[in-house]
């Protein structure tokens, strides 16, 4: 278990009768759609970031919309928590059920509902895979931009809940930049339908505040996401460095030169090393960073882009470049990065996924820390980093089953996060708060904007039903971390006593 | 006017405000006090609070006071060779970026380069209770709390003061080339899209009601290409830019004559462009996303056919009937949620009372 409690006295205050809420339910969802019996549950006790683990007091698996609606209207009037669950691949514990509250599983929600070639849109419901929309839009010459690297399993409900992005951003958007509209239903169980076919919709940008809100704010029962035609070409380039610096170099010297690429990523030397053990991916062990930069886009544009990508990689200092001669080569460069999770697996028996921004010029400056706090908490770090917009993820190596490590890793990960803040970064990129970075948030954020943050939750869920205890810390969780937003050298949270 | 940070003494008029309940109207440049509904309150002023506080050109962000002139921002962007992708509309010399940003409007390239609202990274905002607040920050990824920094973009001030805002900006494109078609304003859709599955780096499209016009931007060989295989004129540059920026600006000849009302329709891709709404004059953007209409038709009438059209429609220029608001209604649901979003920032309802909708 973590070394910090998951929920706090506030996040646990409901007052749940469960057996007249089983009958009401009963009532409203199919006979296999309510899941009451412990082992049932336990399928469900957590997401991606396993080593959080709850119990939910129940699981509402509904098939239509209007099941969703009748759900959150007996959970609305029985004051009963509800978090919503996709796939449940959150990294940050998003979809952490809640004790006293109903977990809100939408597996069932996994049909495309329309592909429409001509307006390049797809309506589909919110349990899709990510994948699975490119998959589907492939036949017409389509995909769905965003490609978390969870995206063969991650459902695009939760896709949207957390705002996720992937290794296209920087040309391509997040998850935020490719949606069009959502289907809504409010806690009270009402249906309202936010943005549209159309660019823009009258009135305040909800759909932009739905997106990574982690489902405090709403359950989503249909998306409709933008579509881009294929690239006519794209290209893989992978460039060697003695040094992480000259690679970030590298990397500000591309964009310097107006280039941006479809992807621009950067392992370490310890990733490298991983990696290569793992999918021989023929990367070069002798490097400290390599570069793996993509371009598309039509043939003559492609060719001008790589001309000067190679000259800003030769003008850093790289000292191997290789370009990919075909489809084959391109997805073997691609694959070492893409396994880069799994290569770390192989190599330690347990690892922490990290996921902090940072301005790129900071990352020689950031890395060479990490290095340190790594060492300090006797623990090695293994480090990838989507270059081109900055986000890292340091992957922290240790043994769960060794006392104190676990300990140890979670104290070094908020270090490291702490740090990103230092430099005027941020605790997530596109992991998500969830649970597990609540404390951290108190060092990004000072008491005004946290309360800002509540009011505008309490104007969706005044009752504060949709998922508790996740994203948004309580006043009272910063004063007892401690480690508290300093601004201007003023300490924030001034009202809280210190304990 | 130099570069100040007047946030304390902006954030003292609010709180001042706030506690003797005195509405505020919020005033940058003053070029767009013809958009939204009427609203009337103590000016707050920001063109004072001005200055680029930040510009990283490698990581690709800028960070200004809201009261520092568009035109500033794009002078200096312009140096290092980069630009604003959603080329933000300016209706005067003046024209602020906190302006720019609260009004959320785009400018020709907005469905291939994004919106005002796609570029924000962050902000620091004033609430009702004269509180200064950052939300995002300088970096492209960054999902730690609500987004509250979009959610601002296009509130016409209703939320909060915006003081400054971090945007993110893109290398300008080494070459455009304009090319003029003899096509009907029916083939916008199907021509954008034919080009973009081709590749072509379509960067606008206009249908004047005569010809079709549509601008590539990209790489030398890329604009080379385009020119010597598609069989439309080739526009000389600088009448080119000289119209982009007509479009952009609303200095077109289409918008000079404004005795009868313009409205902005935003629709689906696709849109049946010469059927829909009633209308005497249009002109067509964004590959018929964007519909400029003047029409004396009843508001109501042109408010239902947009929305069975899976659209809206705004008034944009013309006196305002005092019944009707010149935004499209929003269904109860949402109207509930955009008034308690509105106590949640601004309790005693100060900032630009109704200039978005009623009650707001």
């Amino acid at each position: 278990m973590p070394a910090h409690a998951l929920f706090r006295e506030e996040d646990i205050r409901f007052d749940v009768d469960v057996d007249p809420l089983i009958a009401a339910l009963r009532e409203v969802l199919p006979e296999e759609g309510l899941i009451v019996h412990e082992e049932g549950r336990r399928a469900y006790e957590c997401d991606g970031l396993s080593a959080y683990k709850q119990l939910p007091l129940l699981v509402a698996v509904p098939e239509t919309i209007e099941q969703v609606q009748q759900v959150l209207k007996l959970c609305h009037e029985a004051g009963v928590p509800v978090v919503t669950r996709g796939s449940g691949t959150s990294l940050s514990g998003g979809s952490l059920p809640h004790p006293q509250g109903l977990l809100l599983a939408m597996g069932k929600f996994n049909r495309i509902r329309e592909i429409d070639a001509e307006k390049r849109i797809a309506k589909v419901e919110p349990g899709v895979r990510n994948l699975a929309i490119t998959e589907a839009a492939s036949a017409y010459g389509l995909y769905y931009a965003p490609d978390p690297s969870s995206q063969i399993a991650c459902s695009i409900g939760g896709n949207v809940g957390e705002n996720a992005g992937g290794v296209h951003c920087l040309k391509y958007g997040l998850t935020v930049h490719n949606v069009l509209a959502v289907e809504m239903i409010t806690i009270e169980g009402e249906r309202t339908t936010i943005g549209s076919e159309a660019l823009d919709t009258p009135g305040y940008d909800l759909l932009a505040l739905l997106h990574g809100s982690e489902g405090m704010l709403g359950v989503i029962v249909e998306v409709t996401v933008k579509l881009l035609p294929h690239p006519l070409t794209k290209q893989v380039l992978m460039a060697s460095f003695a040094d992480v610096e000259s690679g970030g170099h590298a990397v500000a010297s591309i964009i310097a030169r107006g280039i941006i690429p479809g992807g621009l990523e950067m392992m370490d030397g310890a990733a490298i090393q991983a990696a290569e053990d793992f999918v021989q991916a023929g990367y070069d062990t002798d490097a400290a960073a390599i570069l793996i930069c993509e371009l598309d886009g039509s043939e003559a544009e492609v060719a001008d882009q790589m001309q000067a990508v190679k000259e800003c990689m030769t003008d850093h200092g790289a000292t191997r470049i290789q370009v990919a001669a075909d489809d084959e080569e391109k997805a073997r460069f691609w694959a070492g990065r893409k396994a880069a999770f799994p290569a770390v697996g192989r190599i330690s028996p347990d690892y922490y996924c990290m996921d902090g921004t940072i301005p790129r010029k900071q990352l020689a400056y950031v890395l060479r820390r990490i290095s340190e706090l790594s060492e300090a908490q006797g623990l090695e770090t293994v480090n990838v980093f989507h270059a081109g917009d900055g986000n890292l993820h340091p992957l922290i190596l240790f043994d769960g089953n060794q006392p104190g490590q676990l300990d140890a890793a979670e104290t070094l990960g908020s270090q490291i996060l702490q740090l990103c803040v230092e430099v005027g970064g941020t605790v997530t990129g596109e992991h998500g708060v969830g649970v597990e970075k609540i404390n951290e948030m108190c060092v990004q954020f000072a008491s005004a904007e946290i309360e800002q943050f509540h009011a505008v939750k309490n104007a969706f869920d005044p009752a504060g039903l949709l998922n508790p205890g996740k994203a948004i810390p309580t006043l009272n969780r910063c004063a007892e971390f401690g480690r508290l937003h300093v601004h201007n050298g003023e300490l924030p949270h001034p009202e809280l006593e210190r304990l | 006017m130099a570069a100040a940070d007047q946030s304390e003494a902006l954030a003292a008029q609010v709180r001042a405000a706030a506690e003797s309940g005195t509405a505020l109207h919020i005033i940058g440049g003053n070029t767009k006090a013809f958009y939204g509904n009427p609203t009337e309150g103590e000016p707050l002023e920001t063109l004072g609070h001005r200055g680029i506080v930040n510009y990283e050109p490698t990581e690709l962000v800028l960070t200004a006071r809201a009261g520092t002139p568009l035109g500033e921002i794009e002078a200096a962007l312009a140096e290092q060779g980069q630009a604003l992708a959603f080329e933000p509309p300016s209706f005067g010399e003046h024209s602020s970026i906190g302006g720019v940003i609260a009004a959320g409007l785009s400018g020709p390239s907005r469905p291939y380069a994004g919106s005002a609202r796609d570029m924000v990274l962050g902000l620091r905002l004033l609430n009702g209770k004269g509180e200064i607040m950052r939300f995002g920050g300088e970096v492209m990824k960054n999902v730690a709390g609500y987004d509250v920094s979009r959610l601002n973009v296009g509130a016409l001030g209703t939320l909060g003061v915006i003081l400054e805002v971090s945007l993110k900006v893109l290398p300008a494109p080494a070459v455009s080339a304009t090319m003029k078609f003899d096509m009907p304003v029916a083939e916008c859709h199907r021509q954008s899209e034919s080009w973009l599955r081709a590749g072509r780096p379509l960067s606008a499209l206009l249908h004047d009601g005569k010809a079709l016009y549509a601008r590539f931007s990209g790489t030398h060989s890329a604009i080379a290409d385009a020119t010597e295989q598609l069989s439309g004129e080739v526009i000389e540059q600088p009448a080119a830019d000289a119209l982009w920026a007509s479009v952009r600006n609303h200095t077109h000849t289409f918008f000079k004559d404004r005795s009868m009302p313009v409205w902005r329709a935003s629709l689906p891709p696709g849109s049946d462009l010469e059927q829909i709404l009633p209308g005497d004059e249009r002109l067509v953007e964004w590959s018929g996303q964007q519909l400029w209409l003047k029409s004396e038709a009843p508001a109501a009438q042109l408010r239902a056919e947009a929305a069975a059209a899976g659209g809206s429609i705004t008034r944009f220029y013309g006196d305002n009937p005092e019944t009707e608001g010149v935004f499209q209604p929003l269904d109860a649901i949402q109207t509930r949620l955009h008034r308690s979003l509105k106590q949640a920032f601004d309790p005693k309802g100060i900032f630009n009372p109704g200039r978005l909708y009623p009650g707001l």
